[in-house]
C-alpha cells in the first residue's frame, strides 16, 4: 500500500473525485492527466466525476493480496459514471445475489485500507447500491 | 535487417522448486540453451523477469546472470513488461540480432515465485495493474479477468462450460509434457467445481504459481546456414500497448494490443493467420486464451468460446493452441512465460515434440501479454 | 439571527438484535430488552468509522444547505471513537467536502455531547460573526466491552449540522450548558473498553444534568414544556428519555420523533444530533424543538429551535433519519459482529 506522501498526493481524486477535461476533444481523465490520451491536447479544464452510474462488471474477491485478506470475500466493479467516465472500485453494503450488469450504484466515502494498529488510515470511494 | 535463426533451446521440468535460487534456474536453463546451439560465444544476453525485486529482492540482474553464467563481461539487460517480460527479451533479442549490433544473442525468461508467501505473490502480480486506481481497492489479476469474464458472458452468451474446455484442453496438452509442472489431465466437472478465486472464476481457471527458466539462442540466419543447425527463424515480431487500468479500455472484452501486436508481426512475416499451424498462446485464465483467439482472428470476435468447444483449437483441430499445456499446465513463471512460449514452437518446427507434435507443422506464432492486455508481444517462427 | 442552513444524518446498515447478543452471554434477553426498551443496534462495517460517516452526514447537510462548501469557516467533528488519537477527524472531512484550506477544523471530545459540543462551538462562531458557515458533526462508533451492559446498546451513526445566518430551515433562539465533574463514565488512554460507574451513571448524572440543563434552558428562554412541539433528549437506551420527559412534564408524543434508540441503539456522540435530524424531517414551519444532550463526565447541553418556511423545501433533498434506520437493514450473527468490531484479534 502506498506511503503517506503517495497517498496524500491522491487525495483530491481519492476524497473529491476530482478530472479533468480535455478542451481539445472533452475527453474526461481521471485521475487527471497531462496530456489527453484520445487527442494528444494538453490543455485541461478542472471538474468532478458524477456521483452515481450503472456497474459494468463486478466480480467478487476470495484470495485476496495480503493487505486485504481481511476483508474476503469483496465485491469489486467498473461502473459507468452517468457523465460516462468509467470507475473502478469496490461494491459495499451489497448481498453478493443483488450484483448484476446494469446494476444502479452510487458513490461513498469509505475506509480502504489501514496500515496495521499503529500506521496510517487509507480512505477514498467505494460504490453503494443506489 | 538481417534474417534471424534460433539455434538452441532449453528448458528444464517447471514447478515448486525449493531447492534452486533464482540464480541456478536461470544458470542450468542457459546452459542447455547454449549447448544446444553449440555455440562457444554469446555476444549479448536480454533476460526477462517480471518481479525479481519483489520476490527475491534481487535487481539487476542483467548483470548478476551474465556473472553466474560465466559470461561477464558481454552486454546484458534485464527487461520488464509484465508477464510478458520474456516475449519482450525475445522482441529485444531479435532486434540486436536483426539490426547487426550481435550476432549471437542468449535470450532468457526467469522467475522465482515460491519463496514469497500467496498473498505476497499475489500482491506482487498485482503490480502489473493500475496500483493507485486498481491496486488500491483491493483488486487482484483474478479478479480482473473475472471482470472481462462476466463481461463478455454478458456481451456475447460465453458459458463457464466454455471456460473449462480451455483448462481440459491446455491439461490434455500439458499431460504429454514432461516438463509440465502439471502434467496431468483434469475433467470439466473438476473445473467448474474447484474452489471459487475471483468469481466466476476458479483456481482451475488460473495458471499456476511456479519457478522456471527458458531460454533461446539467436544468430542471423546466414551463420545458422553455416553451422548446419535446423533451421527456424523468426520472421515477425510485434509489440503493442494499451491501458494500464482495465476501466479506460474501449472495450474490456476485446484484447487490442494482442490484435496489433499479431497484425504487425504476420506484416512482418508477410503472413495470414490462417497459413499458421500451431500457437503458444497467453492463458493466464481461461478466459484470456478465448479473446486472444478472437484478438487473432483465429475465432470471430465473441466466438472464443464456440471455437474451444467445437474443438477449432485442439491439438489436432484446424488452429492448435497451447500445445504445450498453454501456461494453466505449463507452468506460469511469469518472465519465462514468453520464452517458453518460443521454445515450444521451434520443438515443433522442428518436428521434436513427441506426443504434442502437430503433424507438418512449419509456420507458427507465439503471443504473450503483459497484464490485462496492456502489453502484448507476438512473434512468427517459420521452419525452412 | 444565526441557526440550522442544512442537516444531514447517517446510519450504517449493519443491525444486531438484543436476543443474539444475549444468547452468546447467557444473559436474559426478554429482560434486558424491557429493561433497556432496546431491541436491535446499528453496527458499523469495518469500512465505516466515525470519519467515514461524518463525511457522508456532511455531504446530505451539503445538499439541504445549498451552499458553497469553500465559505464554511469551521469544521468540527465530536466523537469518542475518533479513529486516530493524534490527528484530526476534521482535517479528513474538511478535505473530503472540499471546504479546505481557509477553513478551521478541530476535533472535540466529551463523552456522548461531543457532538452537541461541536454543534454549540460552530453556532457560537456563526453568531460572533467570525465565520459565514460552521459545519458540526455528531458520530461515533462506540464499542461495549463483550458480555457488559453497554455492549448491548453501543452503536454506530452521524449526525451533521451546518450553522449560519442566512438561509435558515431553523432558527437557533439560544443556548444553555450545565457542567460539574461528575466520574460516572470513562475510559483510560490505552484501554479499548470503557467503564462506568453502575447505577451512579442514573439520577447523579444522566438526570441531574439533562434535568437541570432542559430547566435552566427553559427558564432562560421563559418557556414551559406545553410550549415545545417536541423535546429531543439524549438517549442512552429506550427508558432514560422517556424517564426524563416525565421527570420534567414532557408527553412521549412530544419525545417520540426523536426517540430512534430502541432500533438504533446508543449513537454516543450522534445520538441527541440524531434525534434532532429525525425531528426536523418531520418537524413544520413554526415548530419549536428543545434539544438536551448528556456526556459523562458530566454535562448537558441544551438548544432551542425554531423551524422556518424553509424547511420545507429542502427536506426532501437527502435522506431521512426514519428511512436511513428502518430500510435495507443487514442482521449479523454475534460472530461477524464481533469481527466487524475487532472484538477478535488475530496474530500478527
Amino acid at each position: 500500500m502506498p506511503t503517506p506522501s503517495r497517498y496524500w498526493r491522491e487525495i483530491p481524486q481519492r476524497y473529491r473525485l476530482e478530472a479533468v477535461k480535455c478542451k481539445g476533444c472533452g475527453y474526461v481523465c481521471f485521475p487527471p492527466r497531462i496530456i489527453c490520451p484520445r487527442c494528444g491536447s494538453r490543455e485541461f479544464e478542472k471538474t468532478r466525476l458524477a456521483g452515481s452510474g450503472k456497474l459494468l462488471t463486478y466480480t467478487i474477491i476470495r484470495v485476496a493480496p495480503h493487505r486485504f485478506e481481511d476483508q474476503v470475500p469483496y465485491a469489486v466493479g467498473i461502473a459507468e459514471l452517468d457523465d460516462g467516465v468509467r470507475l473502478t472500485a469496490q461494491v459495499v453494503d451489497c448481498d453478493f445475489s443483488e450484483l448484476a450488469v446494469g446494476m444502479r450504484v452510487s458513490i461513498e466515502f469509505r475506509r480502504i485500507y489501514e496500515e496495521g494498529e499503529a500506521g496510517v488510515i487509507y480512505y477514498g470511494y467505494k460504490f453503494v447500491p443506489e | 535487417m538481417r534474417d534471424v535463426a534460433a539455434i538452441g533451446v532449453g528448458m528444464t521440468k517447471w514447478g515448486e522448486l525449493w531447492d534452486k535460487s533464482l540464480r541456478t534456474i536461470f544458470v542450468e536453463t542457459a546452459l542447455l540453451a547454449i549447448d544446444d546451439a553449440g555455440v562457444d560465444r554469446i555476444d549479448s544476453m536480454v533476460v526477462g523477469c517480471m518481479s525479481s525485486g519483489l520476490f527475491v529482492g534481487q535487481e539487476h540482474l542483467g548483470s548478476m546472470l551474465a556473472d553466474y553464467l560465466g559470461r561477464i563481461p558481454i552486454p546484458a539487460a534485464r527487461v520488464e513488461s509484465a508477464c510478458s517480460s520474456g516475449g519482450l527479451a525475445l522482441r529485444q533479442g531479435f532486434i540486436e540480432v536483426a539490426s547487426g549490433i550481435s550476432d549471437i544473442v542468449l535470450v532468457a525468461g526467469v522467475e522465482k515465485m515460491t519463496d514469497v508467501t500467496g498473498c505476497e505473490a499475489t500482491y506482487a502480480l498485482g503490480t502489473a495493474a493500475d496500483q493507485e486506481y486498481e491496486g488500491y481497492h483491493g483488486l487482484t489479476f483474478p479478479g480482473l479477468y473475472a471482470m472481462m469474464a462476466l463481461a463478455h458472458m454478458h456481451a456475447y452468451g460465453t458459458t463457464r462450460e466454455q471456460l473449462a474446455r480451455v483448462a481440459v484442453k491446455n491439461h490434455d496438452n500439458g499431460s504429454k509434457n514432461p516438463l509440465a509442472q502439471f502434467p496431468f489431465k483434469v475433467t470439466v466437472d473438476a473445473v467448474v467445481n474447484s474452489a471459487l478465486v475471483a468469481d466466476p472464476l476458479r483456481i482451475l481457471d488460473c495458471s499456476p504459481i511456479t519457478d522456471g527458466a527458458a531460454a533461446v539462442v539467436l544468430c542471423p540466419a546466414d551463420m545458422a546456414k553455416k553451422m548446419k543447425k535446423p533451421a527456424v527463424r523468426i520472421t515477425g515480431s510485434g509489440q503493442a500497448t494499451d491501458t494500464i487500468a482495465l476501466s479506460s479500455r474501449q472495450d474490456i472484452t476485446w484484447l487490442e494490443s494482442t490484435h496489433l501486436a499479431a497484425r504487425k508481426a504476420l506484416a512482418m512475416a508477410g503472413r495470414k493467420i490462417e497459413d499458421l499451424h500451431l500457437f503458444e498462446v497467453h492463458d493466464c485464465f481461461t478466459i484470456a486464451e478465448i479473446m486472444i483467439t478472437e484478438a487473432l482472428g483465429i475465432a470471430e470476435r465473441g466466438r472464443g468460446g464456440r471455437a474451444v468447444e467445437e474443438g477449432l483449437t485442439s491439438l489436432k483441430g484446424k488452429f492448435p493452441v497451447n500445445p504445450s499445456g498453454g501456461l494453466k499446465a505449463k507452468g506460469h513463471p511469469v518472465g519465462a512465460t514468453g520464452v517458453a512460449q518460443a521454445v515450444e514452437v521451434i520443438k515443433q518446427l522442428r518436428g521434436e515434440a513427441g506426443e504434442r507434435q502437430v503433424k507438418g507443422a512449419k509456420r507458427g506464432l507465439t503471443q504473450n501479454m503483459g497484464g490485462t492486455g496492456g502489453s502484448s508481444v507476438v512473434h512468427v517462427f517459420e521452419a525452412e | 439571527m444565526a441557526g440550522i442552513v442544512g442537516y444531514g444524518a447517517y446510519i450504517p446498515r449493519n443491525r444486531i438484535k438484543v436476543e443474539e447478543i444475549a444468547k452468546v452471554w447467557g444473559a436474559d434477553a426478554p429482560g434486558y430488552k424491557k429493561g433497556l426498551m432496546l431491541e436491535e443496534k446499528s453496527v458499523p462495517s469495518p469500512d465505516q468509522d466515525t470519519i467515514s460517516m461524518s463525511v457522508e452526514a456532511s455531504k446530505r447537510a451539503l445538499k439541504r444547505a445549498g451552499i458553497d462548501p469553500r465559505e464554511i469557516g469551521a469544521v468540527y467533528v465530536g466523537s469518542e471513537s475518533h479513529p486516530y488519537a493524534v490527528k484530526p477527524s476534521g482535517t479528513v472531512l474538511a478535505e473530503a467536502i472540499d471546504a479546505t484550506p481557509d477553513v478551521h477544523t478541530a476535533d472535540f471530545e466529551f463523552a456522548c455531547k461531543a457532538g452537541t459540543e461541536a454543534m454549540f462551538v460552530a453556532l457560537s462562531l456563526v453568531q460572533a460573526g467570525a465565520v459565514k458557515y460552521g459545519l458540526a458533526v455528531g458520530a461515533d462508533t462506540s464499542q461495549g466491552a463483550p458480555g457488559d451492559a453497554l455492549e448491548y446498546s453501543a452503536a454506530a451513526g452521524a449526525a451533521a449540522f451546518i450553522f449560519g445566518k442566512d438561509g435558515l430551515v431553523a432558527e437557533s433562539i439560544d443556548t444553555y450548558s450545565y457542567t460539574t465533574d461528575t466520574p460516572d463514565f470513562w475510559r483510560r488512554e490505552y484501554q479499548y473498553y470503557p467503564q462506568h460507574g453502575g447505577r451512579f451513571t442514573g439520577d447523579p448524572a444522566y438526570f441531574k444534568h439533562i434535568t437541570a440543563a432542559a430547566r435552566g434552558m427553559m427558564a432562560r428562554v421563559k418557556m414551559k414544556p406545553g410550549d415545545f412541539d417536541y423535546v429531543v433528549f439524549h438517549q442512552p437506551n429506550g427508558k432514560f428519555p422517556l424517564r426524563a420527559g416525565e421527570i420534567l412534564g414532557f408527553t412521549k408524543k412530544q419525545i417520540e420523533p426523536g426517540w430512534l434508540v430502541p432500533k438504533l441503539g446508543n449513537t454516543y456522540s450522534g445520538s441527541s444530533p440524531l434525534g434532532l435530524t429525525a425531528t426536523l424531517d418531520i418537524a413544520k414551519p413554526g415548530d419549536m424543538i428543545l434539544v438536551v444532550s448528556y456526556g459523562s463526565g458530566a454535562g448537558s447541553d441544551a438548544f432551542v429551535f425554531k423551524v422556518t418556511k424553509r424547511m420545507d423545501e429542502v427536506r426532501d433533498l437527502a435522506p431521512k433519519t426514519r428511512d436511513l434506520l428502518d430500510r435495507r437493514k443487514n442482521y449479523l450473527e454475534y460472530g461477524v459482529y464481533a469481527k466487524y468490531r475487532r472484538k477478535i484479534r488475530k496474530a500478527e
